[in-house]
């Protein structure tokens, strides 16, 4: 008894001798974190200020800090204005098909990769480890790596400027399927043993347990494939020539031209500016309410 | 595989049938094809081809374009993980560190993770304009005439910078669930053990973050290789000319652009080993991770 | 309520490893039934057997009258209650309960009767719309016995079902349960590593040991009559004290030049192992048999003293009255206490 409080005293005299050196450590802390954190807002705050200016101010000035009155009018011009080569491509058009992209990629890949996993994982399948290491083969290469003959397959099959041909392809990788994979794994033996003296088959079980059990994980892995999707930019800009077909993310190409094209006309700069915050306002804002599901699908899936 | 898996053989195979379609049809194939045209040259009017066995890739180690690309994507790659691993490692941990205000700095970290590359490569583009730049203007401050998209130092330079910026954040997040998986326990031992801060940093915090760090740089080569596309290509307009561009830009601007299907299916083979290779070690490395733990 | 018949089981895993080797056991109607080994001795794999979740591999299982080899666990007619529970963490603990029956095609309102009247038996009443995760590890327990309980079987299973409590609530609940099995009257097998589970709880106990049943019977046969040397030193804490000795003029030598005071048993071997209890043993004597104490562990009810007889290392335990010193202590070592095995093979002699 008396070892404890000797030591106890011990303790808290180094902590009070520490004291007013923490304190000044915690400043520093606080010092780079608002560093890192300026770093990682401020060029997107600068960005959005610019959209209240107008063109022919940013033409002469370049990005700008504070406020003018046109971001209403270049925001309105961005979303409803038809702009690119053929004129009729709106922003509005363009979310519609980033939504499309960003959504369908991300339900598609999580229906198909929980089933497969699903399979490979709960069945007593004879080819389950075989078909298992078929599917992992695909985490090896990036899309990137076989663009080109995967455009020749699209091209072949005649999916060239269809959502299909959009996002079919991009659910080829394994990434979701591992993921699922790895938690089914981590999910009880003996859930799925009491399941099956409760009397319920492959089906019901998926249904009325594995799937409701994954809740969050779906949440998760679809925030991560959303923004994957919301974001592709080397397939779309290949698969698709139609316009009508374009993301926000496909139409920066658009945008980057536009304004590279040196003529008489002022570069429309601010609805440029405009289009591009608004091609990542969608997935941002998932990420920041949605944060915890996030991090977690991020970290948990290991890719 | 479960002890007590069902035994039902028609629906397991029911549910893997659509994964397996679709990668037999966008990944098998194309990755075959890939191999098979790289030993075959293309004529350029699209009238057949001609076996030529390996003389694409010959051509490719001989080419002092492809080696001059090769060496920049390797300096690109070195540049980009240095310093977006460094940067996100000191934010991560004195994000461990402060209580308040951890949750707001997390969030304004790690939202610029949802930017798409391309988005950011524009921003780029903004902040480094030839005649207004912010950030052109500060290098000239400096005496540095930079020119992005006419001189090669300035166009790489922005690149990596960019680059950097649209990785912080998953490096942050991996780096900070990393320290905060750290036992509470360890900590406290090595404050026992240890009066300095950074020996208890460099001694405990580190190694047991090695793992992590490991995972991450497989990851950033494979994002500086590969998903920087986007902003290498809004940062050239689409025009290379006589800017840096990387081993996956030149695959693509040979294939589309120059129609040289031969030469960019040999240089797709090229990284397909590159990754595969790069894949191999992740693997070791994760297992190794997990008896670490 | 029906029996269970096991007839020369046979489990071999594929790689050829064989888990349990051809046992036949009778399990009377309405009996508790308990299996006990150390942990990879098959005893849980003969439960999965009988539950259906592990193949048999050769042999009849019978519940009732009908052999059900080949059925599916959810056509057995049998109920299990998981070690960790296995309770579905996402549906509450009625829905837990009633998952069985609304799989078997049973009415909303049979269901819910069902469920209540089982809530009530176990005291989960208020519980009922909570879901497992805002429930204690007893509370947990409980629905997993309700969820077992409302199916109405001919057969209950237990894999462990205490392991994962404190050692308290498991007292608690191991009177609970048996409570619980003798008024309902359903046949049940119990599989525990635990011998005091074993013992208390059990009508019959079957210890298994590297797949193999070494004995059956009652709790009191196990315990008073071992058929081995391995059920001598699982059954009992302290496990029964094994010394070799030799045979010798009819006599029993141990090393060091202790003699003890027993006819040797006729059998062919020249050593052969002598086996006391613990507590079978009294301190005090004629000086015959002196113990050298070593060490005393002060248990509160009672005393262990551990030293040596001879040259073997020999435990007993004594009254928490009884005076108990270190050094050379006169002990008697009772005649109708002594179990004789064979030296190489640990059967009874």
């Amino acid at each position: 008894m008396a070892d404890l409080t000797q030591s106890d005293g011990v303790l808290s005299a180094t902590t009070s001798r520490q004291r007013p050196r923490i304190k000044l450590r915690h400043i520093a802390d606080h010092a780079i974190l608002m560093a890192g954190a300026l770093l990682m807002v401020f060029p997107v705050v600068l960005v959005l200020m610019t959209t209240s200016f107008s063109d022919a101010d940013i033409a002469k000035h370049g990005l700008q800090l504070g406020f003018e009155g046109n971001m209403l009018e270049n925001f309105e011009a961005a979303m409803f204005e038809a702009s690119g080569f053929t004129k009729t491509i709106t922003g509005t058009r363009m979310l519609m098909n980033s939504m499309i992209l960003g959504l369908g990629f991300a339900i598609g890949k999580i229906v198909i990769s929980m089933m497969a996993a699903y399979a490979i994982v709960y069945f007593r399948l004879r080819f389950a480890t075989f078909a298992f290491w078929i599917i992992f083969t695909t985490l090896l290469l990036p899309l990137e790596v076989r663009i080109l003959p995967s455009y020749e397959a699209i091209q072949s099959l005649g999916l060239a400027n269809t959502y299909t041909g959009l996002i079919v392809p991009l659910i080829a990788s394994a990434t979701g399927t591992f993921f699922f994979r790895q938690f089914f794994r981590s999910i009880p033996e003996e859930l799925v043993e009491a399941a099956r003296i409760d009397g319920a088959g492959p089906v019901k079980f998926f249904i009325d347990i594995l799937v409701p059990l994954s809740r969050t994980m779906i949440a998760a892995i679809f925030i991560i494939m959303f923004v994957y999707g919301w974001n592709q930019y080397l397939w779309p800009t290949l698969i698709t020539t139609d316009e009508g077909l374009f993301t926000l993310v496909r139409g920066i190409k658009q945008i980057v031209q536009v304004l590279s094209q040196t003529g008489a006309m002022i570069p429309e700069y601010g609805k440029a500016l405009a289009l591009s915050l608004i091609a990542m306002i969608p997935p941002v804002l998932i990420v920041i309410f949605f944060q915890s599901w996030f991090v977690k699908g991020l970290t948990e899936s290991d890719k | 595989m479960k002890r007590a898996g069902f035994t039902t053989v028609w629906l397991p195979v029911a549910l893997l049938l659509p994964q397996l379609m679709i990668i037999a049809i966008f990944f098998y194939w194309p990755a075959a094809w890939a191999v098979q045209s790289s030993f075959y040259l293309q004529d350029p009017f699209g009238f057949g081809s001609t076996f030529v066995g390996v003389e694409n890739y010959t051509d490719l180690m001989t080419n002092s374009e492809y080696g001059k690309v090769a060496r920049f994507t390797l300096i690109y790659t070195v540049l980009v993980t240095f310093f977006s691993l460094a940067l996100a490692l000191l934010l991560a941990v004195k994000a461990d560190k402060v209580i308040r205000g951890a949750k707001s700095y997390r969030t304004l970290l790690m939202w610029v993770y949802a930017i798409a590359p391309p988005v950011a490569g524009f921003l780029g583009l903004m902040f480094f304009d030839q005649r207004n730049g912010p950030l052109t203007e500060m290098f000239q401050f400096f005496g540095w005439e930079f020119r992005l998209g006419a001189d090669f130092n300035s166009t790489a330079t922005a690149m990596v910078i960019v680059a950097v910026w649209k990785q912080i954040p998953v490096n942050f997040i991996f780096f900070l669930s990393g320290l905060q998986s750290i036992p509470k326990a360890v900590r406290e031992a090595a404050l026992i053990d240890n009066r300095s801060a950074t020996g208890r940093f460099w001694d405990v915090t580190f190694p047991l973050l090695a793992p992590t760090a490991f995972f991450l740089l497989i990851i950033n080569i494979t994002y500086a290789l590969f998903d920087t596309f986007g902003i290498v290509d809004t940062l050239v307009r689409s025009e290379p000319g006589n800017n840096p561009v990387t081993l996956v830009y030149k695959v693509f601007v040979d294939g589309f652009r120059g129609n040289d299907l031969g030469g960019s299916s040999a240089q797709s083979v090229i990284l397909m080993i590159l990754v595969l290779v790069l894949t191999v070690f992740q693997f070791r490395l994760i297992e190794r991770r997990i008896h670490y733990t | 309520m029906a029996q269970v018949t096991l007839d020369r089981v046979r489990k071999t895993y594929p790689n050829g490893h064989d888990a349990v080797h051809p046992c036949s056991v009778e399990i009377p109607d309405g009996e508790l039934v308990v299996l006990v080994g150390p942990s990879g001795c098959g005893k849980s794999t003969l439960l999965r057997m009988i539950a259906g979740l592990e193949d048999i591999t050769d042999g009849a299982l019978s519940i009732g009258t009908e052999v059900v080899n080949d059925r599916d666990p959810a056509d057995r007619n049998i109920a299990m209650v998981f070690q960790n529970y296995a309770l579905y963490p996402h549906m509450s603990v009625a829905k837990n309960m009633g998952y069985g029956l609304k799989n078997r095609g049973a009415s909303k309102s049979e269901i819910e009767a069902k469920v209540q009247e089982a809530a009530r038996i176990l005291n989960l009443g208020d519980y009922l719309d909570r879901r497992p995760s805002q429930l204690s590890g007893g509370q947990r327990q409980r629905v997993a016995m309700g969820r077992a309980i409302v199916r109405d079987p001919e057969l209950f299973l237990f894999d462990e079902p205490l392991s994962n409590l404190d050692a308290k609530l498991r007292n608690q609940m191991r009177i609970e349960i048996r409570a619980l099995q003798q008024r309902l009257g359903v046949t049940s097998v119990y599989v525990t590593h635990d011998q005091v589970e074993a013992m208390t709880m059990a009508d019959r106990i079957i210890v298994l040991n590297e797949g193999r049943v070494e004995q059956i019977g009652t709790p009191t046969e196990i315990y008073e009559h071992p058929a081995s040397t391995f059920v001598a030193g699982f059954m009992g804490a302290p496990p029964m004290n094994l010394m070799l000795a030799q045979i010798a003029n009819g006599g029993l030598m141990l090393g060091g030049d202790t003699r003890l005071p027993f006819a040797a048993p006729a059998v062919a071997t020249d050593t052969v192992l002598v086996g006391f209890r613990p507590e079978d043993v009294r301190l005090g004597g004629d000086g015959a048999t002196m113990l050298q104490v070593e060490i005393i562990e002060e248990l509160g009810a009672h005393r262990l003293l551990h030293g040596k007889l001879g040259d073997q290392a020999f435990s007993l335990s004594v009254g928490k009255d009884e005076a108990a010193a270190l050094g050379p202590q006169p002990i008697t070592l009772p005649q109708d206490r002594i179990h004789f095995f064979h030296p190489e093979r640990g059967t009874r002699i």
